[in-house]
């Protein structure tokens, strides 16, 4: 006989979720009031808009609002904050960030570290963004196998997702110091200890190699999921004809696939322009600006600096969403014409 | 044996190994060495002293000298392993070191002096955790405090950000209405605009509301998500319209439509969104970085930083707080694992 009164785990389980929803519960009983006399006020017909107004008011105050304002920041100067206090310069800051003689040579421009932020940020996403693909693609097609263990690997490879900037920066920082564990290996096998982050193009390497180890796991799931949607009898019928792998590749798997790896490009194309945590971290934007990024001098031009120049920030951060209007508008047209097929 | 090789190497289907397996198992066994690795690093790491974290190269496991109590000392004494001229090995406590040599006793002889030249003495080691890596943050730093600030900014805005966001996707998808489209095409649009954008202009109005170096400056800019609205609205889109048809016969109020009904139907978007807000508080780093400029306020996130960011980084304290960081993300992924990937692959957002 079992013991009735003892507690199962599934007793155990739904009791806690009953405490769980006890002050959840309360919230909406003490809400329960005023939104009835809202219905009353506003009948039927309003409520769709009582029941949107909090989130509007949100997006209007934290987004929409700030938006306006970005604008007219970046037209004004001086080192005040509010707005009312801040002298008419006209584009002054945008003719301040263009100005220079010869724009592939950054030491001509007026504002080098606006440019230099800017060519980092395109070296850092070209090599970011491809190499990432490239082995997002690879291990999604691994995974993709008649493999053991698919969920484990699975989970391998993507459970640095979730790691805060911070932490996934520091568990590679200190690896990489000077007496990490990387210089130890290299000192075992008979080299010399490198210096990581005091030459440029290793601390460059260095934060594109750790900004994919940290996301790559979430372009491969998406790659997985449209390797996944291909219809496998295509397959069959390909291993019946005894095509090779190779061609079967080719010919069926990459264009099938071709609309995911579109959206995966201009994804990771709008989070890498807008890299900063990990590599803000990591390196510091150093050695001296070989890693600083157009959003760290963003960061820095407005809050970090001596002087906070809340207008040049403003103005260089509306470059910055200009680029990802561009891209975004780029990834509506991909994914409506993905949706098409 | 053999059996249990062809048990291990035995394939699905029954065809035969192919070197593009070989390949993929060996990517495989890569992938598991560089994404783990470093993690395993960095706890093994966490639980050795500060003395053994400045030693290079660096010992595999955490090890710490062992100490024994001599008869005739107050203090325990550090043990070495002391080779002689002749080769014979012997264990010796260390009383003082003078120079280049060391006073030496055996434990089992305490009356005896002995003089050995340190080049012949080897610290004997054993496996030990220095657990006090992680409590000594915990009594002398604010460590203690920004956890508290992390937990308050990760529970709060998680909670308002379910329930503005389950109100507005309820908005837009139980009711036909004027302006829906409007509605919607606007809380699509700030999809774009990352914080990134705008970084200025929110700060000067967090400072308006006066909410600068306050947890509600971290909390309230982020609880309107579209990516949730979008989510929970394509959720909501599926329930059958007779069950709020019904509802509103027997005299329900919009209000007890949405929380008794819409709601625990919308569990499971409900919970998706939850874990994602979860995550992306308790991860944040730029927009706290910005806002709060007292360390009183910090976050877990900006505390560490700042840390790793000083003169002497105490990477012993350092490397204990990372883990104990990153411990609640690693509890959530082997619990909801399945919830998380599937809602990514759903959505395409994180």
């Amino acid at each position: 006989m079992v013991d009735q009164t003892l507690d199962t785990p599934a007793t155990l389980k739904s009791r806690a979720a009953e405490w769980a929803a006890l002050p959840v519960r309360g919230v909406m009983r003490l809400l329960d009031w005023p939104m009835r006399l809202a219905q009353r006020i506003v009948g039927l017909g309003g409520m769709p808009y009582v029941f949107l107004l909090p989130n509007l008011i949100f997006f209007g105050t934290f987004v929409i609002t700030p938006l306006i304002i970005n604008f007219a920041f970046s037209l004004t100067g001086g080192p005040e904050l509010f707005i009312e206090d801040r002298p008419f310069v006209g584009g002054e800051q945008y003719g301040f960030l263009f100005d220079c003689e010869n724009a592939l040579n950054v030491s001509t421009c007026r504002e080098d570290r606006f440019w230099r932020g800017i060519y980092n940020t395109g070296t850092f996403v070209f090599f970011q963004v491809s190499l990432m693909i490239l082995f997002s693609l690879i291990t999604a097609l691994v995974l993709n196998m008649k493999i053991r263990a698919r969920g484990f690997f699975r989970s391998v490879f993507f459970f640095p997702v979730l790691l805060s900037p911070v932490v996934v920066a520091l568990i590679w920082k200190w690896i990489l110091l000077r007496d990490g564990l990387l210089n130890a290996f290299l000192t075992s096998i008979g080299l010399e200890k490198i210096l990581f982050f005091v030459d440029p193009t290793w601390a460059m390497f260095w934060a594109v190699f750790v900004s994919i180890w940290a996301h790559m796991g979430f372009y491969t799931l998406i790659i997985l999921a449209g390797l996944q949607a291909i219809p496998q009898d295509l397959y069959e019928a390909a291993q019946m004809d005894g095509t090779p792998r190779m061609r079967v590749f080719w010919r069926i798997t990459l264009p099938l696939l071709w609309p995911n790896l579109l959206v995966v490009l201009v994804l990771s194309l709008i989070k890498g322009v807008q890299t900063f945590d990990e590599v803000y971290v990591l390196t510091g934007g150093g050695p001296g600006t070989a890693t600083q990024f157009i959003v760290q001098y963003i960061y820095n031009t407005g809050f970090s600096n001596q002087v906070q120049n809340f207008g040049l920030a403003a103005a260089a951060s509306m470059v910055l969403g200009t680029v990802l209007l561009v891209l975004t508008v780029i990834q509506l047209v991909v994914a409506r014409r993905k949706g098409g097929i | 044996m053999a059996s249990v090789v062809r048990f291990l190497t035995r394939r699905r289907g029954g065809s035969g190994w192919h070197w593009t397996d070989m390949a993929a198992y060996a990517y495989l066994g890569l992938g598991v060495l560089l994404m783990f690795g470093p993690v395993a690093w960095l706890v093994l790491s966490s639980f050795k002293t500060q003395a053994a974290l400045l030693e290079f190269p660096p010992t595999f496991l955490p090890l710490s000298q062992v100490e024994v109590t001599v008869e005739g000392y107050d203090e325990p004494l550090p043990l070495f392993s002391v080779t002689d001229e002749d080769g014979t090995v012997r264990e010796l406590a260390q009383i003082r070191r003078v120079g280049i040599i060391a006073q030496m006793v055996d434990p089992a002889d305490p009356e005896t002096r002995i003089e050995v030249p340190i080049a012949q003495r080897e610290p004997v080691r054993e496996f030990a955790l220095a657990t006090e890596n992680y409590t000594k943050p915990l009594e002398q730093f604010d460590f203690l405090r920004y956890l508290r600030n992390s937990v308050i900014v990760t529970t709060v805005a998680t909670a308002i950000t379910l329930i503005i966001n389950s109100m507005a996707a309820y908005g837009l998808s139980i009711y036909e209405f004027k302006g829906r489209t409007v509605a919607l095409g606007f809380v699509i649009s700030t999809l774009m605009i990352p914080i990134t954008v705008i970084l200025v202009p929110t700060y000067l109005v967090v400072t308006e509301l006066g909410m600068v170096n306050s947890l509600w400056g971290v909390i309230l800019p982020g609880a309107a998500t579209p990516t949730g609205v979008f989510l929970l609205r394509q959720y909501m889109l599926t329930i059958p319209r007779e069950l709020i048809e019904a509802a509103r016969m027997d005299k329900a109020s919009e209000w007890q439509i949405y929380w008794r009904i819409v709601m625990p139907l919308s569990l499971p978007a409900l919970a998706v969104l939850a874990i994602f807000s979860v995550m992306w508080r308790w991860n944040e780093f730029l927009w706290p970085l910005v806002v709060l400029a007292r360390s009183e306020v910090y976050t877990l996130q900006v505390g560490l930083n700042a840390f790793q960011g000083e003169l002497q980084v105490q990477w012993h304290f350092v490397l204990a707080m990372t883990v104990v960081t990153l411990l609640p993300v690693v509890v959530v992924f082997a619990f909801l694992q399945r919830f998380i990937t599937t809602g990514i692959a759903n959505t395409g957002m994180k």
